[in-house]
This record gives structure tokens, C-alpha cells and sequence, in this order.
């Protein structure tokens, strides 16, 4: 998997395309297992050479909760519009990792299991059901 | 690890005290110690200790006396108190003393703890984002564990309405009101599927135990509880943690929590099913459940069956918790570990009055879960 630089873009609507970068990994030179964020070390083996790699950006929903009150500022950046719950899990990408990930979803009953497509990377991985991004 | 007793457990009290700091309750549970164990101050040869956010153990010997002792600092998060009680049992089994101390303490302020992203080696996004909230990981993990293995949520509140209960029966618990599992499950949801009154609360106390040599347990004539064994492990690879940006690996997260109790039943030499009396950890209602199998003492599912039918509770066929444990006693990070281990001495000795075990329990477990993936757990026999 090569590191270049995505020019993958999703269509934020309104004609205004939104180019999302890939989430940036890294994959073990020794035993292959991949890393997020990139990692210094490699966790199973103890190897020192990683080689960075981009993640796909298609996943399921591995596990997830929702978010109901608003996390202490600082650090907490509440939107300017005030916090609203906001979904948050893991999604289990088919590189062999799952990454933790904020859910854009009307609805958390339907991320059980759901699939979910990358929509931003900063400053945290947020992804959205595929069917409603390719919408 | 034969050789090795507990002679003396002390606490202070749980729960806020606003005027008291983090090291003066260490001090009033290291004394609380002593005086259990007929002890005084000089006669402890060596000390381990310490808290996650009050203060160094090894200032308390201001406020002991300065008998000039090795006293060693630990800073180990929730494991602090399991790694002081390692390091004061590694000194007995050595020989280079009689008689030791492990000391844990905290005074947290009120509300959730707020740590900073890189502390965690993780980047600042991840606390603009609001995900830096520990609550966030218990509630995925359990959310999970009751799809995958068939865990009600009235299993959830039946948890939290017995540590309650069992509560409102230990003196020296913080929360001494019992609440029904209709008033749990009504409460504020936090992250589903767990509400307000679902969680622990960061908290104050401390907790003080004394070890020995058998040679010198017996030669103080000591009320002695043997320590079987004590474990304390880091997270294995493909472990799922608080604050982890990713889960490596695949198939099921590995458990730090399996790891150290394996390695504490292996050397104690006894099985789970011996146990009669245990405390796990319970940050969360759900922990205390997936904690039941992740030690041994059930398999994946049946907490279900198990929680309903009473097991768990005081006089069923696993006792867990039985002074209310975190969610009851709040959760002072230094302290609970050994908290744990006073509770488990006080049931073998057969001393927990309301809330004693009936049927004399020889055997107790102690188990202890924190970030960033650690994990204590002791064996304890009693000795009559």
C-alpha cells in the first residue's frame, strides 16, 4: 500500500467537494500487523521498522456507545452551535484493525453491525453509514 | 508463596472529608494497620506505597516517625496498591525483612477524571473531539459483551442495586443508601447502556496492609491470613483499553484482567471454582460482569443466569463485592486495590459482621482493572 497523498474526495453537497485524507497507519516490516496511529514499535513482535501505510476507508461498526453529556473544556471543543450526544466506537477496518471513531448517525440503533465509510480524519477518524454518505 | 501473611489491614474512611488530605488518610489507615496487627510504627522493617494524584507515600514518615527505612514509592494507577503489595511480599520472601507495608491513598475532586490526550502518548485531537472519557470505554465494551453474549440490561442494574445494598451494610462505605434496580435503571444514561448510577465516582481514602513472614507471624502470635499469591500484569497485544485509538489485531480483545488472574490461581495452586468470597473490579456495573468470566469464575453468558438466581451475593455461591465495592466505596485510584484486600481479610476472619459470608469462606480473590491495561489480583487462605 503506498503512502501518496489521497485525492480522494467525498461530495459534501452543494457542489462543494471535500477531499477526506485516508487514515494514516503504519504495517509492521517483520509480521505484518497494522498499527494506529502509526506506531514507533510494533505491539506484537517488538520490531522497530514500520512502514507507514494509508487505511481504508471502509469499515463496520465493531462496538459503540453514545456520548450523552458534554466531556470537560478543556479539552473538550463543543461545535458552536453546543454539544449535542454524539455517537462514538470502534470500526473494524478489513487492514486487521479496529479504530476508534466518532459515528455521524441520526439514529445509534442502526450502527450495530452497520457499514461505515471514512468522512474526516482531523481531528479524530469520523465516519458515516455508507449508504447515507454515497447518497 | 508460602511463607507470606497478612497480620494487619487498615482503612480510613471512604467517601468525601473535606478537611482531611490524601496523606492523612494514608496515615490514619497505616495506623488503623498497626493497631490490627498489634504493631507500632518502628516495628515495620520496610514500605511500599502510593497515590495516583496526593502526594508521595514516603512524605507519610513525617507523620510516623522518622525510623529511617527504605520506603519506596509506586505509582501504578489502579494496579498502585497490588504493586506495593508485590513488592512488599518479593521483600519478605527475600529475607530482607519480617515485616512490611503497602500503602495506598487518593483525594480526587469531584466529577469525572479529566486527563490530558498527551499524557497518553495521543494526540491533542483526540480531547477537542471529547474523546478523552474514560466512561466512553466501559460503556463500548459492555455494549458488545451484552449483544454478543445475551447480558440484560436489568442484569446491569441488579449489579449496581447489590453493591448498593451491600453498601448501606458496610460502615465504612461512602454510599450507604440502598437503591432499587428500578431507581439505577432510571437514572441519567451517562453512555449507554450504563447510567449515572451504574458508575463508580472518583473518590477519597486510603488503605493499609501489613505483611509478614510466617516466622515472625508466628512469633507476634499474629491473627494471620495467609497470602496465597499476588499478581500484577501489563496488557497483552490485542487487548481493547481506556483511551486506545485502535484495537490490533483481530478476534477477540485479549484481557489483562485474564492474564493476572491466571498467573495468581496458577500460583496459589488453586482453581476459581475454591474461591468463597471475591471482589472485582467494578468502575461499572459491566465490569463486575465481564470481570466473572475474564477471572475464571464463569464462562462468557452465564453472569445472566448467575446474577439472576443471586449467586453473587452475600449467602449465594460466589459472594463479589460484598462492601459495595467501587461503585459503594467510590474509587480512590491508590487505595482500592488494598481496600479490596482489607475486605477479603475481614470475610475469612470471619469479623464482617452484617455482611459476613455465612459458612466460615476459607478461600477470597482480589482483582484490580485500570488504564492504561493493568490488572492485580491476589489469593488469600484463611488460617484457623
Amino acid at each position: 500500500m503506498s503512502v501518496e497523498t489521497s485525492t480522494d474526495e467525498h461530495s459534501g453537497g452543494a457542489g462543494e467537494p471535500r477531499p477526506v485524507r485516508p487514515l494514516r497507519g503504519s504495517r509492521c516490516a517483520s509480521c505484518a500487523n497494522v498499527a494506529f496511529p502509526a506506531a514507533v514499535g510494533c505491539q506484537r513482535c517488538g520490531s522497530g521498522e514500520v512502514i507507514p501505510v494509508d487505511l481504508s476507508r471502509d469499515g463496520v461498526v465493531w462496538a459503540h456507545t453514545v456520548q450523552r453529556f458534554a466531556p470537560k473544556s478543556p479539552p473538550y471543543v463543543p461545535p458552536a452551535e453546543g454539544f449535542v450526544p454524539f455517537a462514538v466506537g470502534y470500526v473494524e477496518l478489513p487492514d486487521g484493525i479496529r479504530v476508534e471513531a466518532i459515528l455521524d448517525c441520526d439514529d445509534p440503533d442502526r450502527l450495530v453491525g452497520a457499514p461505515v465509510t471514512l468522512v474526516a480524519s482531523e481531528p479524530v477518524p469520523r465516519f458515516a453509514l455508507t449508504e447515507e454518505v454515497a447518497r | 508463596m508460602s511463607g507470606v501473611s497478612i497480620i494487619g489491614a487498615g482503612l480510613s474512611k471512604f467517601g468525601r472529608q473535606p478537611d482531611l488530605t490524601g496523606r492523612q488518610m494514608a496515615v490514619q489507615a497505616i495506623h488503623a494497620a498497626l493497631d490490627d496487627a498489634g504493631l507500632r510504627w518502628p516495628d515495620v522493617q520496610v514500605a511500599f506505597g502510593g497515590s495516583d494524584g496526593s502526594g508521595l507515600a514516603d512524605t507519610l514518615v513525617a507523620d510516623l516517625g522518622l525510623t529511617g527505612i527504605p520506603f519506596t514509592n509506586v505509582k501504578n494507577g489502579c494496579a498502585t496498591g497490588g504493586s506495593a503489595l508485590v513488592a512488599a511480599v518479593n521483600a519478605i520472601r527475600s529475607g530482607a525483612a519480617d515485616i512490611a507495608l503497602a500503602v495506598g491513598f487518593d483525594k480526587h475532586p469531584r466529577g469525572a477524571f479529566d486527563p490530558r490526550p498527551e499524557d497518553w502518548g495521543l494526540p491533542a485531537g483526540y480531547g477537542e473531539a471529547g474523546l478523552m472519557v474514560t466512561t466512553q470505554f466501559f460503556a463500548i465494551k459492555i455494549a458488545r459483551y451484552m449483544r454478543q453474549y445475551g447480558i440484560s440490561e436489568r442484569t446491569l442494574a441488579k449489579v449496581a442495586a447489590k453493591s448498593y445494598r451491600n453498601g448501606a451494610i458496610s460502615p465504612n462505605a461512602w454510599r450507604r443508601e440502598a437503591l432499587t434496580e428500578e431507581a439505577v435503571a432510571a437514572a441519567t444514561m451517562v453512555n449507554d447502556p450504563l447510567t449515572q448510577y451504574m458508575f463508580c465516582s472518583p473518590g477519597e481514602g486510603g488503605a493499609a496492609i501489613i505483611v509478614a513472614s510466617q516466622a515472625a507471624a508466628e512469633r507476634l502470635g499474629a491473627r494471620q491470613v495467609r497470602l496465597l499469591s499476588v499478581a500484577t500484569r501489563t496488557r497483552g497485544f490485542g487487548s481493547f483499553e481506556v483511551f486506545a485509538p485502535s484495537i490490533q489485531g483481530s478476534g477477540t480483545p485479549t484481557s489483562v484482567s485474564s492474564d493476572a488472574a491466571r498467573a495468581a490461581f496458577e500460583a496459589a495452586g488453586v482453581s476459581p471454582v475454591d474461591i468463597d468470597v471475591a471482589q472485582l473490579q467494578d468502575t461499572e456495573a459491566g465490569a463486575e460482569i465481564m470481570h466473572l468470566a475474564e477471572c475464571g469464575f464463569c464462562e462468557h453468558g452465564e453472569q445472566e443466569a448467575w446474577i439472576a438466581s443471586g449467586a453473587t451475593e452475600i449467602g449465594g455461591r460466589l459472594p463479589v463485592n460484598t462492601d459495595g465495592g467501587c461503585i459503594a466505596n467510590g474509587e480512590p485510584i491508590g487505595a482500592s486495590g488494598l481496600r479490596q484486600v482489607h475486605e477479603i481479610v475481614t470475610q475469612l476472619r470471619g469479623e464482617a459482621g452484617e455482611r459476613q459470608v455465612p459458612g466460615s469462606p476459607r478461600l477470597g480473590f482480589t482483582h484490580v482493572y485500570g488504564a492504561p491495561g493493568v490488572s492485580a489480583c491476589t489469593v488469600l487462605e484463611a488460617v484457623r
